[in-house]
């Protein structure tokens, strides 16, 4: 038995310590949320957070998450999309056909949590390992910058 | 929509698909049609549904069910937009349903439900506008008759009918009573005005953004049913190749494997769940039957297919006398274009769950093709196609991919699931994916031609080596010619929008063991490259500025001029750019819209980068311009991978390329700032999901050229600069 803390809830399954993490997600705790893209953590589309870091669950074998809390984007804020990254995904209309997009929102979460405003170049580093076949950059990169612009402005209300 | 959720544009009950099946079991026949699965608990509403694409129910709730896949191009935004904007209704308090498949969602030129070639708008758009006015119209005759008025003395607005004297009822509270009239004579409705539209025309918001960024929404990879098994599949690496024997009893020692069993695409693992069906297939040992081939390669194709160009083909077009006007012609090209095989990549996989039972069949799948996939899978399982029931999901991109000419994934995942009494998802893996073909067709042209005195192209000639789409689709029987003239081979430059007096364009057909399948944008992305690059050359070989020599050949097509003068302008054509910077320019028309773009490039050593592209486009009526703005950005961005990096070349009879680490796609850091302006014309409706992706490859061209003088003939830049 393996033991998990998702989105705060302790889950244990009983799998092959070396499941990775993104198929235990998946198929076991029924989190499709996080996607399957390429297995070998060249997309981006499975990335969760550990710890409040962004992480590649495709490569990430169950065993090595320990006690790790791990985020995912159903984890975010639920169906209600208040998350600041949430809400200027929603402002910009950044989805096309949205499969990318739990990796990109996750992976923009973690970077506007680690800098309040980042910067074309912050933005480039951070989101460049997430690949959208849709061409959604330009959105995305507008919308990180609204994310941080929301969050500054809810920390200071 | 707004950002707490409180009204999900894209009802819940569409996404109980999943959670309805749980609750419902395998025996409710709830199963299989997922449409009606969910509700709002409680006693059902009253309905008024006067069509299959729109139930209105007496607590305002107004459904539109749309018979197109979403795979990204906004068909959920848009569709229901147009019915909105017929029935006064916010687009923003829809909830958007996905069709079953039924022949009232049929396209209107093909006997199937079908989504594809940028036509979801333009063959749907009168239908939509038609429904949403007979409803408002029925629901008007209602309230007439509860207020004992004259329907013509009453108006609608935003979901409610009001009276002269300021009464009024919203569409929910009539919606029983609508239900009960008879439906008026089509030739008695009445459509707007477009002068007086509200909504088309006007930026909307996508109704299916909350969903996406919230991890709700279900792809085919998500869906989820009780007793599910998963499965991969072990398929031939060489094209053509089948099973000769395999051992599995390794595979069947590793924990969670179900099952083995030969299928018609090679060796089926069937799991408890993906990584024992990851695990079990890596246990397998399959021997296939390869040797023929292993002969074909990217290599041997090319020195086949160069020799072949110099010979006459089958004729695609044919204007003026090109043999005559070449010959006579004071100044003359000869030159060789070469474009790769180019992997779809939909960020989702292919995948497809089945649940076959006896002569029954269940599919849930990401599809473009729905009612072919029913009836090849039908034939897969000797059914009759009436009892197979396609579920559609969200498509992880579709590209045309999903729309493949044998209906490959569905049909294997039926051939998979049959005998086995559970719900079986065939899940693939990125390497499969990507090698398993149904690539954008390897083309190889000779093109001759030659410049007047007047300094302007007077002859083309183009000879095209490669495997024709339509001709291996269904549609083949329809689209190709007896001489077998397949129309996608040439389109792009046997109808090109610059005026050439003398043009002729020649195909010959291969037959290559490589699946290749139409690829966003189809024979544009390809002849649209050759037909601007071409172009270029003779404004180079008359000394003259590539925009300039566009504007003269365009001098009699105002639409055009109009849409390459826009381009130019937002660009800033001929003002200064900072220094290394450099400037191309394209223009192609395709699916119904002109596109012109203009690329701002600078090139260091090998590498290219594109900082800017500034592009225009002329649809006609643009039913959502954001939305119109978001394909450009991403059909830029689509052609920009076949560009810079992205390219299949086989070796030993496989692709060499398997994942996104050996094929390179566009990210973040290289993405350029995209402005788009939109050209209005009273033009018909044109489509939008493609006409972006052809001129993207020549404007970077003509900068990299501007820049170096060297002219690329050859793609991706990669190969080219190498």
């Amino acid at each position: 038995m393996i033991s998990l803390k998702v989105n705060g809830v302790e889950r244990q399954i009983d799998v092959d310590p070396d499941m990775p993490l993104l198929w235990a997600l998946r198929d076991l705790l029924k989190l499709t949320g996080t996607k399957y893209g390429c297995g070998i953590a060249q997309c981006g589309a499975c990335t969760v957070h550990l710890d409040g870091q962004p992480m590649r669950s495709c490569v990430m074998p169950v065993s090595a998450v320990g006690s790790a809390e791990i985020r995912t984007v159903e984890g975010l804020s639920g169906a209600a999309a208040t998350h600041p990254v949430q809400q200027a995904w929603i402002e910009l209309d950044v989805v096309q056909c949205g499969y990318c997009q739990s990796g990109q929102v996750m992976a923009a979460a973690a970077l506007i949590e680690q800098n309040p405003a980042p910067t074309d170049a912050d933005i480039d580093a951070a989101m460049n390992g997430n690949i959208c076949r849709c061409g959604t950059y330009p959105r995305i990169r507008a919308a990180v910058k609204r994310a941080a612009e929301i969050k500054r402005a809810g920390t200071a209300a | 929509m707004s950002a707490d959720g409180s009204t999900p544009a894209i009802g819940r009950r569409h996404f109980l698909i999943g959670a309805g099946v749980v609750a419902g079991g395998l025996a409710a026949g709830t199963l299989l049609r997922p449409y009606l699965v969910g509700g709002r608990g409680g006693a059902a509403p009253k309905e008024f549904k006067p069509h299959a694409f729109l139930r209105i129910a007496d607590d305002d709730t107004v459904t539109v069910i749309i018979g197109k896949s979403e795979m990204g191009q906004g068909v959920y935004t848009g569709l229901p937009m147009i019915l909105a904007e017929e029935l006064d209704f916010d687009p923003q308090r829809l909830k958007v349903e996905i069709a079953p498949v039924d022949p009232v969602f049929n396209h209107p030129f093909l006997p199937a439900q079908f989504t594809g070639g940028s036509m979801s708008t333009n063959t749907t758009y009168e239908s939509l506008r038609h429904v949403g006015a007979m409803a408002r119209s029925m629901l008007v005759t209602a309230a007439a008759a509860r207020w004992g008025v004259d329907a013509s003395t009453l108006r609608t607005e935003a979901g409610k009918v009001i009276d002269t004297a300021g009464r009024e009822l919203r569409y929910g509270e009539l919606a029983e009573s609508a239900a009960a009239l008879p439906l008026p004579a089509k030739e008695t409705i009445r459509l707007k005005d477009p002068k007086t539209f509200s909504y088309i025309g006007k930026p909307q918001k996508r109704l299916d953004s909350r969903v996406k960024v919230t991890g709700e929404a279900v792809f085919g990879i998500d869906v989820d049913l009780p007793g599910m098994l998963m499965a991969t599949v072990a398929r031939a690496p060489v094209f053509g190749a089948s099973v000769k024997s395999f051992d599995d009893t390794r595979a069947r020692s590793v924990p969670g494997v179900v099952d083995i069993k030969q299928v018609p695409s090679g060796v089926a693992v069937i799991a408890e769940h993906t990584w024992a069906a990851l695990k079990g297939r890596e246990a397998l040992s399959v021997e296939w039957d390869d040797a023929d081939g292993k002969k074909l390669s990217t290599e041997a194709l090319r020195s086949e297919w160069q020799a072949l160009a110099a010979k006459p083909g089958i004729v695609g077009q044919n204007i003026g006398d090109t043999a005559k006007a070449l010959a006579s012609g004071s100044r003359r090209i000869e030159v060789e274009y070469e474009l790769p095989y180019l992997a779809h990549a939909c960020m989702e996989p292919m995948n497809a769950t089945a649940l076959v039972k006896d002569d029954d069949c269940d599919l849930w799948l990401g599809t473009q093709s729905q009612s072919q996939d029913a009836q090849f899978v039908a034939a897969a399982l000797g059914i009759d196609p009436k009892n197979v029931r396609v579920h559609t999901t969200f498509l992880g991109g579709g590209f045309g991919r999903r729309a493949s000419a044998d209906s490959d994934f569905a049909v294997e995942a039926a051939h998979v699931a049959k005998g086995v009494g559970k719900p079986v998802k065939v899940v693939w893996t990125r390497e499969d994916d990507m090698r398993r073909g149904y690539y954008r067709p390897y083309s190889i042209s000779k093109v001759r031609a030659a410049i007047g005195a007047d300094g302007l192209p007077s002859a083309f000639h183009q000879v095209i080596v490669g495997k024709p789409v339509l001709a291996n689709t269904a549609m083949g029987k329809m689209a190709v010619s007896k001489e077998g003239l397949d129309p996608s081979s040439v389109e792009g430059t046997a109808n090109m929008a610059y005026p050439i007096p003398n043009l002729r364009v020649e195909v010959h057909n291969t037959t290559e063991a490589v699946p290749i399948l139409w690829w966003r944008s189809v024979g544009h992305s390809i002849n649209g490259f050759v037909a601007n690059g071409v172009i270029d050359e003779l404004a180079a070989l008359a000394k003259r500025d590539p925009y300039e020599y566009r504007q003269a050949m365009l001098a009699d097509k105002p639409r055009y001029r109009a849409v390459l003068d826009a381009a130019a302008e937002l660009a800033g054509w001929g003002q200064p750019l900072p220094a290394g910077r450099h400037r191309g320019i394209a223009l192609q028309e395709s699916f119904g819209s002109i596109v012109a773009q203009v690329a701002e490039v600078s090139v260091t050593g090998k590498e290219v980068r594109v900082h800017r592209v500034s592009c225009t486009v002329d649809c006609g009526i643009a039913v959502n311009p954001d939305q119109v703005v978001a394909q450009m950005e991403s059909a830029i961005n689509y052609g920009l991978c076949a560009v810079l990096e992205s390219e299949i070349t086989i070796r030993d009879g496989v692709a060499v390329q398997g994942n996104f680490d050996s094929y390179p796609v566009l990210r973040m850091a290289a993405a350029p700032q995209i402005d788009v302006r939109i050209v209005n014309s009273d033009g018909p409706i044109g489509g939008i999901g493609e006409p972006g992706t052809p001129p993207i490859a020549p404007a970077v061209c003509g900068a990299i050229f501007a820049a170096t003088s060297k002219r690329i003939r050859r793609l991706p830049l990669s190969a080219s600069l190498s």
